[in-house]
């Protein structure tokens, strides 16, 4: 575990409820998908709890993230409230984007999350072009992009850390190293060190724990104020696990990892296991009012869903409304 | 009223919109001290600086994906691209992202850029320098698609994109640069989704996009000859598509031509034709023309080149054959 850092008991609280938050989302949507009540699909989260965390906690309100197609984590840690992530993942018009997006479109401006995006690698202009704003305003505002380490094999990512290095643009570009690009190991897409491409263009770049919240969030509030200062832009890889498998759908996938690794990452490497026993051993915290507090999450993300499955599906006329903003 | 280049229309459009608004920047390759290879940005980074004049490396899905974020947060990034055919590299962007934003949002995220590109071949340019692509975003919901004709048009309807709050294709066709037309000196907007009729008639109507109107005002001299009397329409935007003004005028002669640069098969002329069919059929008197570009790829060699492309000739020889109740394709 990281020393203490410059925070407090509060926020190490608010860290290990964020986390609990993302993992009770994520059981929740799993189990609408395995009971047959949600449309589609879904990408779980769960296991990568602690880099979105580790960062979100890192920033303000007003700083800006770009997410990915396994987006629940960012969108919870960014801000996001339960019913109106759940409505979206149902398809109901209460939704963040009004039923029109679903899990891998889930957009939460109110709180910086300019989107995630279910091309992968696809929102990565879009949070470079978010820092470019920032630069010819002057505005404050950092950006984080997240994708996975599968996102490293598209070269729009080279391109756009070409010129926000060229530009000094205040980006961090934050790698979820999970292991597995889908359904295929890291190490047979991606040749040579992840960190070694960012810094061919001069980039810092680092690698983290993942599984660490408050070491990701230690590296990330330094690098977050650098960024501000202008001395961006950052690249971090973050190694983590999935615990579920590319998608809900993705169940028997022995063939690519075992369940003994699996287990393995769950019992002694689970972010909000290690992050709990740390709460308690420095006596931040008790066991008795850590499990208080799942209990209490677990609780807000049933109703949440109880609520959208009761809500309302959008009116058939919204089908050919938003394609075009129309102002005059 | 002064004559003014498309080149220097573009130009003033760009400039009068950036010291309007500060939050409208231009960003592509060679944009800056360059003025790109056609020298039409030349002078803006002098007035505005290289924070709104920004040259990008050679890597366009990079730097359209920096103006979909920069557009998402507030600015209005006007984005060249240097020449139509690499639409193909920044497809991702424009079509994923930049379309759809608004609407998988449910309408938070606004997406206001501009995508400034061109057409037309006959510029020995070869197949990946020559294409006329704006039927393949025109199919896309999201994107809006403007076709200026001319330096009037060209300031206009730019004008009119860079103040839309969707993201807008708008085609310049790269032979017109040089191309002289009446512009005034005042503001003036063109609004989207208004066709122009450039000359009323009553026998046949000539629909011409971009550079092909220039084409059907020729045809038309020459079927004036013939004392033929010829509408000449030009939709100026592709997306919105003023029907209105086109079902009347088809209801009006009974026969249209419809003459594009764009591919034929699956193009622009087959989308107008077929809206004409299926909503003046009874007015007609004869089958609607379709007029694209050859489907092959743009060849090199001239005498090669100057056959794929639709020619004032074969408009006027067209419009002949459907007044005179001839069949132009043996059954």
């Amino acid at each position: 575990m990281a020393k203490k850092i410059n925070t407090n008991s509060e926020s190490y609280l608010k860290m290990y409820s964020q986390m609990v938050k993302i993992r009770s989302f994520e059981d929740q949507a799993n189990q609408l998908y395995l009971d047959a009540k949600m449309p589609g699909l879904t990408h779980m989260y769960s296991g990568e709890e602690a880099v979105a965390v580790g960062i979100c906690e890192a920033l303000t309100v007003k700083d800006k993230i770009t997410s990915t197609h396994r987006g629940h984590g960012h969108c919870v840690a960014k801000g996001a409230g339960l019913k109106q992530m759940f409505c979206e993942l149902l398809g109901k018009e209460e939704g963040y984007c009004r039923g029109k997006g679903g899990s891998m479109h889930i957009a939460d401006q109110s709180n910086g999350n300019l989107g995630a995006n279910a091309i992968v690698g696809g929102s990565m202009g879009i949070a470079t072009g978010s820092a470019l704003r920032a630069k010819l305003n002057g505005d404050e505002d950092v950006t984080v992009c997240f994708f996975g380490d599968g996102a490293t094999a598209q070269g729009i990512l080279y391109e756009v850390m070409n010129m926000a290095a060229l530009w000094s643009l205040p980006v961090i570009y934050a790698c979820e190293n999970n292991g597995y690009s889908e359904y295929t190991a890291t190490d047979e897409i991606a040749a040579g060190d992840i960190l070694d491409r960012a810094r061919a263009f001069g980039i810092e770049a680092h690698k983290v724990d993942g599984q660490d919240v408050l070491a990701v969030n230690k590296l990330a509030t330094d690098l977050v104020a650098r960024a501000r200062k202008g001395e961006g832009p950052f690249f971090i890889e973050l190694i983590t696990y999935r615990y579920h498998g590319h998608h809900v759908g993705d169940i028997n996938r022995t063939y690519y990892r075992s369940k003994e690794e699996e287990e393995n990452w769950k019992k002694n490497k689970d972010p909000i296991k290690i992050l709990g026993d740390w709460l308690v051993s420095e006596k931040i915290s008790s066991e008795e009012e850590l499990q208080t507090m799942r209990d209490d999450i677990a609780a807000e993300a049933n109703d949440a869903v109880q609520y959208a499955l009761k809500a309302n599906y959008p009116n058939p006329n919204e089908v050919d409304m938003h394609v075009y903003l129309e102002t005059s | 009223m002064r004559s003014i280049t498309l080149s220097q229309a573009v130009n003033e459009a760009i400039a009068e919109e950036m010291r309007r608004d500060s939050s409208v920047f231009l960003i592509g390759e060679d944009v800056a001290e360059a003025g790109t290879p056609f020298k039409i940005t030349s002078g803006l980074v002098e007035e505005f600086g290289t924070q709104r004049v920004i040259d990008t490396p050679i890597s366009e899905p990079g730097f359209m994906g920096l103006a979909v974020g920069a557009a998402i947060t507030g600015s209005r990034p006007i984005v060249d691209i240097m020449f139509g055919d690499f639409l193909f590299l920044i497809m991702d962007q424009l079509c994923n992202q930049a379309a759809k934003a608004h609407y998988m949002s449910g309408g938070k995220l606004n997406v206001p850029l501009v995508v400034r590109t061109n057409l037309g071949a006959t510029r020995r340019s070869a197949a990946q320098h020559s294409q006329s692509l704006h039927a393949l975003v025109s199919h896309i919901p999201g994107l809006k698609v403007a076709m200026p004709s001319s330096a009037y048009e060209a300031k206009g309807l730019l004008k009119t994109a860079i103040r839309d709050d969707n993201p807008v294709v708008i085609f310049e066709d790269k032979l017109m640069y040089q191309d002289k037309a009446d512009v005034p000196e005042d503001e003036y907007l063109i609004p989207f989704g208004e066709a122009a009729v450039l000359q009323e008639g009553n026998q046949v109507t000539l629909i011409g996009t971009s550079s092909m109107r220039q084409v059907c005002e020729d045809a038309a001299l020459i079927l004036e000859d013939e004392e033929i009397s010829v509408e000449i329409i030009d939709p100026r935007t592709l997306v919105p598509l003023d029907e209105k003004t086109i079902l009347n005028s088809a209801k009006k002669t009974g026969r249209v031509v419809v003459v594009d640069e764009g591919h034929q098969n699956f193009g622009v002329t087959a989308e107008i034709a077929s809206r004409i069919s299926e909503k003046a059929f009874y007015y007609l008197d004869a089958p609607v023309i379709r007029m694209g570009a050859m489907d092959v790829p743009v060849p090199f060699s001239p005498v090669l080149e100057d056959l794929t492309v639709p020619t004032a000739e074969k408009v006027a020889s067209n419009a002949r054959k459907i007044i005179a109740g001839e069949l132009l394709h043996e059954l």
